[in-house]
């Protein structure tokens, strides 16, 4: 079977004696929505820019839809589109140049390109900006640029590294939904994130990595289905006084916020019949982290032994 | 190969661009300095001086500015071009792209003569209009200007290659091309050094640059013509086979 991405025994060790990834096996299946999670310097970056060629790698094996980046390089770079975390374009050209310049590495002729560039920056709300200086761009259409660009020569995978940080909620759900509309057109993505609710909401597949190793590699329904533990916070209408859940572990944040710690097998019914025989009523009740969230901290946790 | 054309043309008309786009400072600072050189080198010093090789003062020394605008433009051009896209990462969108190393010096290359060419021709109709220039041979005049433009915008991408800091792309056209092209028989036949300066004047390859350029226009030359053009080609063989080298490795621009 061929994968978007294959991965094998992937090693990087830096000229200063960092040893960013320590030998990662990863698969990632066409048409995947992949998420590639892992805390800061845990090796992402590092191992998407080995993906990407911009970095190196010291051993190991990278297929990008069959070709493998030691023989095939130039194959597998034209399958492959990046966002990377940083802002990589030139701050003095336009947005068209960057865009047309971008497909023009690529091979695609320039009248084409034009027709591209202005389908992309229509599509990611940029085209009254299409001769502007990037330089002129907010941060939040400076990433939407870079999705532009990373789109130009239409890649069957598309790897995203945090395309999301620092953007405003609103603009972030426009992102998302642009990006769900290029999966379901058959493109593979791969996207690393900090925000862990994108990931839950956006990715079939799970990859967590930390410390260079990869500690977790399955799908979103799986890896949610370990949650063993979820917190939630109960805002109630009436202040409680004196209170006793039996079964559950609990404490009050204030008079009217109660916050429950639920088992799996527990469920929630409890704690509304016990509510519910005090007289009192439940107003609202949310997570109180994202169930993603806590299995991520508890899975690095864990690898650390702590 | 029809892809790899693609981008070399995209490479040479994004330098291209760039270079225009900032023409103030990168088209008029070098006719201002030129005409400078002509009125104060050609016009007040050389009216003194009286004949050089054969012709008068004017008339030698405008093949040698016109050549030396080509070198520092060629060299700088891609210099600071190579290390701005280091510097602004945008060097990542050729490396993540299937572009071959070598269109990656083409191109760079192209884009340096472009703006040495271009200044060239500006520098020449400036001349025109303190000398009647003569031509004795224009193909020389074509072949030299182009391959010498070509060793400089080599040189320049190396340069930046290497370069940390700007600091680093003005340190070797300050300290290493500035004078080569003064001791390079601009201003000078070398036939009027002593003989142990005009041996140590063989090592300096703009000499012969010089020299070639100036035959192509006055038929006169201090070096042999064959051997000139020696120099230039081994020059650009050894200077594009670096520059593939660094790129091909990474060298500054991969980790």
């Amino acid at each position: 079977m061929t994968y978007a991405l294959e991965i094998n025994g992937l090693k990087k060790t830096y000229s200063n004696g960092v040893y960013a990834v320590k030998g990662i096996d990863l698969k990632v299946e066409k048409g995947d929505f992949f998420a590639l999670l892992g805390a800061n310097g845990a090796g992402k970056s590092t191992t998407i820019g080995i993906i990407s060629s911009l970095v190196n790698k010291s051993e190991g094996q990278v297929r990008v839809f069959g070709h493998d980046i030691d023989t095939d390089l130039g194959l597998a770079k034209s399958q492959l589109g990046l966002v990377p975390q940083e802002f990589n374009f030139s701050q003095f050209e336009t947005l068209n140049q960057i865009l047309v310049n971008q497909a023009g590495y690529y091979g695609v002729p320039r009248k084409e390109a034009h027709k591209r560039a202005a389908k992309y920056l229509e599509q990611l709300g940029l085209l009254d900006k299409k001769d502007k200086a990037a330089r002129t761009l907010s941060g939040g259409m400076k990433r939407r640029l870079m999705i532009a660009r990373a789109l130009m020569h239409e890649p069957q995978l598309l790897i995203l590294d945090e395309p999301t940080a620092g953007v405003d909620i609103e603009l972030r759900r426009s992102m998302w939904e642009f990006l769900q509309q290029i999966n379901e057109q058959g493109v593979t993505i791969i996207l690393t994130t900090h925000y862990l609710e994108e990931a839950e909401m956006l990715c079939k597949n799970i990859a967590i990595i930390d410390k260079g190793v990869i500690i977790e590699d399955t799908s979103m329904k799986a890896l949610l289905s370990k949650l063993d533990k979820e917190t939630f916070i109960l805002d109630l209408k009436e202040p409680v006084a004196d209170f006793h859940l039996p079964d559950y572990q609990y404490k009050m944040n204030d008079s009217h916020t109660l916050e429950v710690d639920v088992h799996k097998a527990q469920g929630l019914n409890g704690v509304f019949e016990t509510l519910s025989h005090s007289g009192n009523t439940v107003l609202s009740m949310r997570n109180k982290a994202n169930r993603l969230e806590e299995l991520f901290v508890e899975l690095v946790e864990k690898g650390r032994g702590q | 190969m029809n892809n790899q054309f693609t981008a070399l043309k995209t490479i040479w008309i994004k330098e291209c661009i760039r270079f225009l786009r900032i023409w103030v400072q990168t088209l008029v600072p070098p006719a201002i300095t030129m005409t400078l050189y002509f009125v104060i080198f050609g016009n007040l010093i050389g009216s003194r001086i009286g004949e050089m090789g054969g012709f008068n003062y004017m008339e030698f020394i405008v093949p040698g500015l016109i050549m030396m605008s080509v070198i520092t433009n060629s060299y700088s051009n891609v210099a600071s071009s190579f290390y701005s896209t280091k510097f602004q990462k945008s060097i990542e969108e050729l490396l993540v792209s299937p572009v071959p190393t070598y269109i990656i010096v083409l191109g760079y290359m192209g884009g340096g003569m472009a703006r040495g060419l271009s200044v060239g021709v500006i520098v020449t109709c400036l001349s025109l209009f303190f000398v009647d220039i003569q031509i004795h041979n224009v193909g020389v005049i074509f072949l030299t200007v182009l391959m010498t433009s070509a060793v400089f915008a080599l040189g320049g991408l190396i340069n930046a290659v290497y370069a940390n800091s700007f600091d680093d792309i003005s340190i070797i056209p300050t300290f290493v091309l500035t004078p080569l092209t003064y001791l390079g028989g601009v201003f000078y036949s070398i036939s009027l050094l002593p003989e142990f300066w005009q041996g140590v004047s063989q090592v300096n390859p703009i000499i012969y640059m010089v020299n070639a350029f100036r035959y192509g226009f006055l038929g006169v030359s201090d070096v042999d013509m064959g051997l000139a053009f020696a120099v230039i080609i081994g020059f650009i063989t050894a200077l594009f086979a670096l520059a593939y080298r660094l790129i091909d490795k990474g060298v500054g621009i991969r980790h």
